[in-house]
């Protein structure tokens, strides 16, 4: 099953490494995998994506937490979250498909970051199966050039009355 | 404050975290610090004759001893050298720190003459490492690496120390405790889960104390012993768990595992409440794990989380220092005040049971006029040191051999590679126990093959005048790999026969040792009178039986109670 991880890690050199390089060293598999630094410029927010049964995401959680530069590890997936991901599409855009690219980020309300007399650059951000829905709409238009975002993840503040 | 360079740094710290003795190898960039600690009396330093060397003998000391063992070398092929002994350490939670030279910081990444990125090679392999980027933040990494090494689950912490962070200066700020806001290892168990522990214990019929290397890093012998004697359960031990619990106490079942006693392995597979403590449930343990001990209910104590439920499922997990979770198990089996009589009414049937194994089929051998058994060799050497020695191990058939036939009853007194099984261990964590106690007998039990490993050390030991005794059982053949072709490969012994063998006794005599040999039987224990009575480097040569087995044996993926019997 898919787990969603977020992880806070001291944001110094080495400490990223350490993390994929468990992943590796151990066999289990990063199927996405997002860093930044936090409001505090000393710690990094990490969003991990990766599979496996309860037995090894357990496994994996306890080494993450092992590790002496992670300061925390949350299975954001074990409750309600929202989850982001980003993807710019370079997409062929001439005479007679201008307007089909237009009206289809309309439709997903997408943005329009670049424009050349043959491409858009269309921004596209939402959950992943968003994202996967308008490369797929876009293809048989002639995508040139696709870069994608890993996931980025946070638990749902709890609603209260 | 005045200013001191990071070489002075390096040699400040060894001293107020209390380290006596550096293991180490020199080189340009390392120089620096050299420089320092030859200006330091209070710290000795052992030069090696290779840098696998300096971290087995760290690690020898730091098993021995308890205390965090040091190692100083320099960049590239120096600090690549200690790869081996970092996993070592590593793979068996042993306390050391080692400190490498490393090229300038502007020349790093630029294939600088003997750079390489250390802390990328040793990442997998400590517990943590570190590049020191400027002087100033160098007080605090070094006890920060103190402070990881010997904390919690112990292990080894690299320190890469670029040259002109050395010679740099700055104020030495050193701090009295780290602050380490991610770094905080479980110490406390929770009484909840001692409680439950507890109250499964009281059920059971047939439990067992299953005992690991946790314990003797714990120094927790002495609550294991009151648990066991209050409850009256067997025990039984890991290789690393070896001397945790006294070999020669009625409740000890020996070793259990792939060369563990027929009783031990049928203990557990048989038990209905497994005990675990300070063990990780190695494959070497648990042979084919769906097989493992089918009608047991699992209680395992361990610091490291990661240790628990990794192998088999665990029904009471208890996170902590092996040592306080034992005294708050003892405690709470106290309070409930149970006499030790009901106990042993309750576990009668499973004794009975046991002794009945440890009769059908007690460790023995063969015995063939005319030919030294190993297991011999191992027996009388545990008679003539009356069990005291520190005894260390090469890696092999030498090493099952020792750890079945000598009964260790102290811990600490068994150093052996365990967890990654290092040829090439014994000789230089010998020299390193006997540094750590010069007054005390160490002796390497080593095979033909290891002993070739690292066998440079000797120089090592006669420089320091050590009186390390190295008994080799020679059956010239790489043993242990050659008992595999010959139960699984039929018999085709692909490359495990040496061609050429040194003559050891000339070897020794070439370093200025003494070297004795036995080629019968009878020859045996004059040669170990001798050699323990010689206040020198020894080296006893066993000519041994060529083709002996380590029995019993659970042959890799089977059932523990699958086991090749002598």
């Amino acid at each position: 099953m898919k787990h969603t991880l977020s992880v806070l890690v001291e944001n110094r050199p080495g400490a990223l490494s350490r993390i994929t390089g468990l992943f590796s060293g151990r066999g289990f598999n990063i199927e996405s995998l997002a860093v930044a630094a936090t409001l505090d410029p000393t710690l990094s927010h990490l969003t991990l994506v990766t599979t496996g049964d309860d037995f090894i995401i357990e496994q994996i959680i306890k080494q993450l937490n092992r590790l002496v530069d992670v300061y925390k590890v949350v299975d954001v997936s074990e409750g309600e979250y929202v989850s982001r991901e980003m993807a710019l599409v370079k997409v062929r855009a001439e005479d007679e498909t201008r307007a089909e690219v237009l009206r289809m980020c309309d439709i997903f309300r997408c943005k329009v970051v670049d424009v050349s007399p043959k491409t858009y650059t269309v921004e596209v951000t939402g959950p992943q199966s968003k994202i996967q829905a308008v490369i797929e709409l876009l293809k048989p238009l002639g995508i040139k050039e696709i870069a994608r975002t890993g996931t980025i993840a946070m638990v749902r503040e709890k609603k209260t009355v | 404050m005045a200013k001191m360079t990071g070489a002075k740094m390096v040699v400040e710290a060894l001293k107020r975290e209390g380290v006596d003795v550096v293991f180490g190898f020199p080189g340009g960039a390392i120089i620096d610090v050299y420089d320092a600690l030859d200006r330091e009396p209070s710290i000795r330093h052992v030069l090696v004759r290779h840098e696998q060397g300096a971290t087995h003998a760290a690690d020898g000391y730091a098993r021995a001893s308890g205390k965090t063992g040091v190692c100083l070398v320099t960049s590239g092929p120096g600090a690549t050298n200690t790869v081996t002994g970092i996993a070592t350490a590593y793979m068996d939670s042993v306390p050391m720190v080692v400190l490498s030279g490393q090229v300038p910081t502007k020349l790093i990444g630029n294939d600088a003459f003997q750079e390489v990125d250390i802390v990328g090679i040793t990442r997998p392999c400590t517990k943590h490492n570190y590049l020191v980027k400027s002087v100033e933040e160098l007080p605090r990494i070094l006890k920060e690496a103190f402070y990881i090494a010997a904390s919690g689950r112990p292990g080894p912490v690299l320190v890469d120390l670029p040259k002109d962070v050395q010679n740099a200066k700055a104020e030495f700020d050193y701090p009295d405790t780290p602050k380490l806001r991610s770094y905080n290892p479980v110490v406390e168990p929770h009484n909840r889960q001692i409680e439950r522990a507890y109250r499964m214990i009281e059920k059971a019929k047939r439990p067992i104390i299953y005992v690991g290397g946790g314990v003797v890093i714990a120094n927790a012998h002495e609550e294991l012993r009151e648990l066991a004697e209050g409850i009256h359960a067997p025990v039984t031990m890991t290789l690393m768990g070896l001397g945790a619990f006294p070999g020669t106490h009625e409740l000890s079942l020996g070793m259990l595992g792939m060369h563990g006693t027929y009783c031990a392995n049928m203990a557990m597979a048989n038990s209905d409440l497994i005990v675990a403590v300070g063990a990780r449930f190695d494959d070497r343990v648990t042979g084919k794990v769906d097989a493992f001990a089918p009608l047991a209910k699992i209680i395992h104590i361990d610091i490291d989380p990661t240790s628990i439920q990794k192998n088999v499922k665990v029904d009471v997990p208890i996170v902590g220092d092996c040592r306080r979770a034992l005294q708050k198990l003892v405690g709470v089996m106290k309070k409930a005040g149970r006499p030790v009589e009901a106990w042993k009414d309750q576990h009668a049937a499973w004794w009975e049971q046991i002794r009945a194994w440890e009769k059908r089929h007690p460790l023995t051998y063969k015995e063939e006029p005319g030919v030294i058994k190993p297991q011999f060799v191992i027996e009388k050497l545990y008679e003539m040191t009356r069990g005291r020695a520190i005894i260390t191990t090469e890696v092999g058939q030498n090493q099952m051999w020792t750890a079945q036939f000598y009964k260790f009853d102290r811990p600490r007194s068994l150093l052996s590679s365990g967890g990654l099984g290092t040829m090439g261990y014994g000789l230089p964590a010998a020299i390193g126990a006997q540094m750590a106690f010069p007054d005390r007998l160490v002796v390497d039990v080593a095979g033909d093959g290891s002993i070739q490993m690292n066998i440079q050390e000797l120089a090592t030991a006669m420089e320091q005048r050590l009186p390390v005794k190295v008994v080799i059982l020679n059956n010239q053949h790489l043993g242990m790999v050659r008992q595999w072709q010959e139960l699984f490969y039929d018999r085709r012994y692909a490359a495990t026969v040496f061609g050429v063998t040194p003559d050891f006794v000339k070897v020794a005599e070439a370093y200025g040792a003494v070297g004795l040999r036995a080629t019968k039987p009878e020859e045996v224990e004059g040669v170990l009178k001798q050699g323990l009575e010689t206040d020198n480097l020894v080296i006893m040569e066993f000519m041994i039986a060529k083709e002996e087995g380590v029995f019993p044996m659970v042959p890799a993926g089977k059932a523990t109670t699958e086991m090749l019997l002598v």
